[in-house]
């Protein structure tokens, strides 16, 4: 039988690795997987890099993470949001690694990732600082850049509903990263409000097919 | 004594000339104040990188959903008909030209369109891009609505960039609080200016060369709804 259900959060992150890739879902507070990132912080986790949106705003998630002195580099699009302090800090002490992506690519660099490619030739960042040392190609007249692909070595993702298969349904604008992350990282790990029994779900409105999903924890609707 | 358009006037300056059935973007600070100016006659898609199409304006009290935000992280609704996508496909519709316009906001802006909005000389802030530069290379056609010069007075249309650019040649139309100007293949073309300015004075306050264009026009200022455009 497949059961992709666990139990509690602490057994969710309980095999994460010291020196892990972990990509985190999220735009600003929506689809952050606030529980799991307390997890990981729980456990102890150090030299972490992580793969995300934004670089945490006021103390809890992602700028826990930071606080807690669990993370090593931050490869991410925004890192200066209204209350990034944590970022900032560690940022001007030099005590933290920044790689700037910009969002698009960012996206589908994991997107690349997840679906087994070398990499991609996009026009953005194209004569701009971010194309430094960047493999340029002129295609039809115009210029690309070389991306190359990103995993994670676990993704922690939030979303709506799950079933045991590990099937996710998403809401609203919190589904951002997370049906990308799903698929770029060799453990994907998701936090949902809901565990329902399978069938539930309508397969029309299913946005994550649990190929992608290892572990659902039921978090409630608190989160 | 001339008087500069304000923020509000500036919104409304751009909603003239958002089209009917566009699909749009719109960037943080002023051009986010544009929706609030477009005629509700024009069925306009408002687009947001983080996975909205057809997003409407700020909620009531009481319907606030943290889960429903658009790029400036603020709580905002979904129209009938609206629907939700994931970041890869957002920034599909973004680089992959399917967006009909985007309006930014901007530090510089060069005579040949280069766009400067990301990042300026101060090493104390850490570099943040988002999708600006997926935006700026991506939508078809690129408005920039800034106040004309920065508030030391120096000039933020340029010959050339100083600030590190976020995208080159990108550029169609320039809004500022004197003056709206186009980015053609010829150079800066003013077509319309406010009132009690000439060419000179508006040069004065511009780095790059400016000319006027046949049909120069005032640039009126208002923040009423109106329905003519200036495209």
């Amino acid at each position: 039988m497949i059961d992709k259900r666990v139990a509690t959060l602490t057994q969710a992150v309980s095999d994460v690795k010291d020196g892990s890739t972990i990509l985190i879902s999220g735009f600003g507070i929506a689809g952050i997987p606030i529980d799991l990132c307390h997890a990981l912080i729980d456990r102890g986790a150090t030299d972490l890099t992580l793969v995300t949106n934004n670089a945490g705003s006021g103390h809890t998630d992602v700028a826990a993470l930071l606080k807690a002195g669990c993370v090593r580099k931050i490869v991410c699009s925004y890192p200066r949001s209204a209350g990034s302090i944590w970022f900032e800090e560690l940022y001007r002490a030099g005590k933290i690694e920044l790689e700037l992506v910009p969002q698009g690519t960012l996206s589908e660099r994991m997107r690349a990732g997840g679906a087994g490619l070398g990499g991609f030739y996009t026009p953005t960042a194209g004569g701009t600082l971010l194309a430094k040392g960047k493999e340029t190609r002129e295609i039809n007249g115009r210029e690309y850049l070389l991306e190359y692909p990103i995993r994670g070595d676990v993704a922690l993702i939030k979303a709506d509903r799950a079933d045991r298969w590990g099937n996710l349904t998403y809401s609203k604008s919190a589904r951002n990263f997370g049906p990308t992350m799903a698929t770029a990282a060799d453990l994907t790990i998701v936090q949902v409000r809901e565990i329902v029994e399978l069938g539930e779900l309508d397969p029309e409105c299913v946005i994550t097919p649990g190929i992608f999903v290892n572990r659902v924890v039921e978090v409630g609707a608190s989160s | 004594m001339i008087q500069p358009l304000t923020r509000e006037q500036m919104a409304a300056r751009v909603a003239r000339d958002i089209p009917d059935g566009s699909y749009v973007n719109l960037g943080i600070g002023v051009p986010t104040l544009v929706a609030n100016y477009v005629p509700a006659e024009r069925e306009v898609i408002y687009h947001s990188e983080n996975g909205v199409l057809g997003m409407g304006p700020a909620p009531k009290p009481g319907e606030e959903d943290p889960d429903l935000i658009n790029a400036g992280k603020q709580l905002v609704t979904l129209l009938p008909g609206g629907c939700y996508f994931h970041h890869t496909d957002a920034f599909v519709m973004m680089r992959g030209g399917h967006l009909d316009l985007t309006v930014l906001g901007a530090f510089q802006v060069s005579e040949t369109g280069d766009l400067a909005n990301w990042m300026t000389s101060d090493q104390y802030l850490p570099p943040a891009v988002g999708g600006a530069m997926d935006l700026a290379i991506g939508a078809k056609r690129v408005f920039v609505v800034m106040e004309h010069t920065t508030r030391r007075g120096e000039p933020k249309i340029l010959k050339t960039c100083t600030y590190p650019l976020t995208g080159t040649g990108v550029v169609d139309r320039i809004y500022t609080d004197l003056a709206v100007i186009d980015v053609t293949d010829e150079g800066l073309v003013v077509r319309e200016m406010i009132d009690g300015f000439d060419l000179e004075d508006l040069q004065e306050q511009t780095d790059a060369p400016l000319r006027s264009a046949d049909d120069l026009s005032l640039l009126v200022h208002r923040t009423e709804v109106d329905l003519s455009s200036g495209l």
